[in-house]
């Protein structure tokens, strides 16, 4: 399961990431495996989604959410 | 000035560094570019409770010293670089409370560059109230450096920093946070032996960046690669187990200084606001209100000082014809420089404004939610949900829209926005719309309620904004990717603009504005003075000779002659050979040699279209004075035809070639400014004026 997957309000752990490149930049905002990411919400066309982590609100492309696979 | 000490401040985006770099310098600040590249840097000067002066240099808001976009590169170059003049003595690291964790990040590997670093801790209003608890003292210890308690907004723990800043000479070096070297040992080794270097994390930091240094000559740079190759290093493994570390080392710390509530409030607060704010239908309207209410404030609020300063500059060139003695002197000052500079400060008060609401919504946080809205709708035409505002503020003018592209960090998409904005119908083009629209579109009212002419004119404004979005998709296959597209963007939370810094947001771009682009405007209208005062040879003797004949003095008055002599003259000038010059060019188009001059002259500013028009048109009373002109122009016939000048198909020519030609010599500045290269500008230039020649034609072709 990935995090493009996840709906609103739903939370989940990290796990790893399938994209080596777009990692490096997630875990730099703090998205790192082992943190708990909540999808807080959704644009209004769909994408891109905004997700509570470390403490403060990310907003993410969701092909950069479904690079994030979780527990 | 001289300053004793060099301080740098460093941090995440939303820490309240801006804030922080007003508040310790006052109006004591200007904005330079680093050397060698095109990133703005601010610097200013501040006074320390010793007596001593330290010059403070803002850095690009960057959450690592990995740099994203080009901005964030110079803080690493910046901070490493020995030989750069901007090197500071110091780092201040600006942190927010409520928001520890990721902040930190960039804290620990400033540190491990073993520079003197001060925490300013910031936002500790906000922690308070969010019951945030922070043990400053463990935290302080754990960390080795001196951290300062603060509420930016507030002023609160001002004097404290300062006095920091002025201790920290006394204090010792912090010490390591994470253990650098097992991450590449022998690389590491190796680098900092043949490189001279004594900071491993420098070392480190040099193999991860050694392609993008300046300061590295290009044989360091291919040894390090080489050496790279033989320790079998990868960048962003290394990059990942670095950040991993590092995270471990700020949880640590965390467990111990602070106490973090399960949901902090202000998070919550925020969230309730953007349920609305960023709602499917409620996200969109509001939205839309705020773009009309900007739109409408900035005709509205604008037209008043704007008055007031042509009014102003009429006065100054009254003033200046009764003190100076007619000549060529006097003309040039005042039909030339003073003129040219009308057209640019005209524009301050539209500037102000447009700066004024952008530096609102970004300090609100807004604008990063219309990103978040606009996002997937801009990026199906190349476009980037930050190039929303710049084109919607394109309908008041393109100069503080490109401008206010600095906010995209996409290159690409930044390139596109600032290519296409000045397509988007400007209040300049308006006074030419509407003389043109008069001429040869009737006022009548169609299906009762509307006029006619209004129509034509919406169409218009709204046939711009199609067209600026159809050439960003063409643009979008054009243009060559040189970074991978990222949307990994923060959500700040909600909060109240900082007025201070709106104010001087304003200064700063009209004061920016008035300098850059007034220098080539003036420029511009100096030479476009002298090419319509003069001529080759003895013409304009010869014209003056053959209407000072009495017979002429008697049956036409003063006036009436002058502006005879005037319209003569101008025929005869370098810009009417040229308007002759380029009639074949122009004739497909449906224009004579005298709307060529027009063309010409107002290659500098679209609105000298309606002024050139006056004087070529020899009108009676004002040249302001637009309805007269309309009827000259209505009465025009061409020479050899007969037939009206301005027809149908002439007049919307006209239009569709204002709409497309970058006829802007402060866009054509702005965008030099802003890319720091004549490349571009002349892309533009070129793009645009061949669109405008192409449309134009096939025009009055049709309509003909």
């Amino acid at each position: 399961m990935d995090l493009s997957q996840l709906e609103v309000g739903q939370t989940g752990v990290v796990k790893e990431f399938t994209d080596l490149e777009m990692s490096v930049k997630l875990m730099e905002m703090g998205c790192l495996p082992g943190e708990t990411v909540k999808v807080t919400r959704v644009a209004p066309l769909g994408d891109p989604i905004a997700i509570s982590v470390s403490g403060y609100q990310l907003s993410l492309r969701k092909f950069e959410a479904s690079t994030i696979i979780l527990q | 000035m001289k300053a004793d000490i060099r301080v740098a401040l460093a941090g995440n985006p939303n820490t309240g560094k801006s804030s922080l770099f007003n508040v310790l310098t006052g109006l004591n600040q200007k904005i330079g570019n680093f050397p060698g590249v095109t990133v703005d840097k601010k610097t200013g000067y501040m006074q320390l409770p010793d007596g001593r002066h330290a010059e403070v240099v803002d850095l690009p808001g960057t959450y690592s010293l990995y740099p994203k976009s080009k901005d964030e590169s110079i803080v690493f170059s910046v901070l490493a670089d020995k030989a750069d003049t901007a090197r500071p003595d110091l780092v201040v690291v600006v942190l927010d409370a409520t928001n520890l964790k990721r902040n930190l990040l960039l804290y620990t590997q400033i540190a491990d560059l073993k520079i003197p670093v001060i925490v300013a801790l910031n936002m500790m209003d906000l922690a308070r109230s969010s019951a945030i608890k922070i043990d400053i003292d463990l935290f302080s210890k754990k960390l080795g450096v001196p951290v300062v308690p603060m509420a930016i907004r507030k002023g609160e723990g001002v004097t404290q920093l300062k006095q920091a800043i002025a201790h920290a000479n006394k204090v010792a070096l912090q010490p390591d946070t994470i253990d650098v070297n097992v991450l590449a040992p022998e690389l590491i080794g190796q680098i900092s032996e043949e490189l001279q270097v004594d900071n491993p994390y420098f070392a480190l930091q040099l193999a991860h960046q050694h392609e993008h240094l300046r300061f590295l000559s290009s044989e360091q740079s291919d040894r390090i690669e080489s050496l790279e190759q033989k320790h079998a290093f990868h960048s962003q493994k290394a990059q990942a187990a670095e950040t991993v570390a590092r995270y471990n080392f700020i949880n640590d710390l965390l467990y111990d200084a602070v106490k973090t509530p399960e949901a902090a409030q202000h998070e919550s607060f925020s969230n309730r606001i953007d349920h609305i704010l960023t709602h499917k239908v409620w996200g969109f309207v509001i939205f839309m209100g705020i773009l009309l209410f900007i739109f409408q404030s900035i005709f509205a609020w604008s037209s008043y000082p704007m008055d007031l300063i042509e009014a102003s500059f009429v006065w100054a060139e009254d003033a200046l014809r009764n003190v100076l003695p007619e000549g060529p002197l006097a003309s040039l000052l005042i039909d030339g420089v003073l003129a040219g500079l009308s057209g640019v400060l005209v524009f301050i008060p539209q500037i102000a404004i447009l700066f004024a609401f952008i530096s609102i919504l970004e300090d609100t946080g807004y604008m990063s939610r219309v990103t978040f809205m606009m996002d997937k709708l801009m990026r199906k035409v190349g476009l980037s949900g930050k190039s929303v505002v710049p084109l919607i503020g394109g309908f008041a003018c393109a100069v503080p829209s490109i401008m206010g592209t600095r906010t995209i960090e996409n290159w690409k998409d930044r390139m596109i926005t600032i290519m296409v904005t000045p397509l988007v119908a400007c209040s300049a083009r308006l006074p030419v719309y509407t003389l043109l629209i008069a001429l040869v579109v009737p006022d009548q009212r169609v299906w009762g309620i509307f006029n006619m002419q209004g129509l034509v004119l919406t169409a218009i404004y709204v046939f711009s904004l199609v067209s600026a979005i159809i050439v960003a998709f063409v643009l979008k296959f054009i243009l060559k990717v040189r970074e991978r597209g990222y949307f990994i963007m923060e959500l700040p939370v909600y909060r109240m603009p900082r007025w201070k810094n709106v104010l001087f947001a304003m200064y700063d771009r009209s004061k920016a504005f008035v300098i850059q682009a007034g220098k080539v405007i003036i420029a511009v209208s100096i030479v476009l003075w002298v090419l319509a005062s003069y001529g080759p040879g003895d013409r304009f003797e010869r014209i003056d000779q053959k209407y000072r004949v009495t017979e002429r003095i008697k049956t036409n008055s003063p006036e009436e002659l002058n502006r005879i002599i005037a319209s003569e003259k101008l025929e005869n000038s370098y810009a009417g050979m040229l308007g002759h010059a380029i009639e074949p060019v122009i004739k497909p188009l449906g224009y004579d040699w005298k709307i060529g001059i027009a063309i010409i002259t107002s290659f500098a500013a679209r609105e000298v279209f309606v002024g050139t028009m006056a004087t070529i048109y020899s009108v009676e009373g004002d040249t302001d004075d637009i309805q007269s002109v309309q009827q000259k122009m209505a009465n025009a016939r061409n020479p050899e035809t007969g037939l009206p000048v301005f027809t149908l198909a002439t007049a919307f020519s006209l239009m569709m070639f204002y709409a497309f030609a970058m006829q802007c010599a402060s866009t054509v500045a702005v965008v030099y400014r802003e890319t720091k290269s004549w490349k571009w500008p002349a892309i533009q230039f070129a793009y645009m004026t061949a669109l405008a020649y192409g449309v134009a034609f096939i025009t009055y072709q049709l309509l003909k």
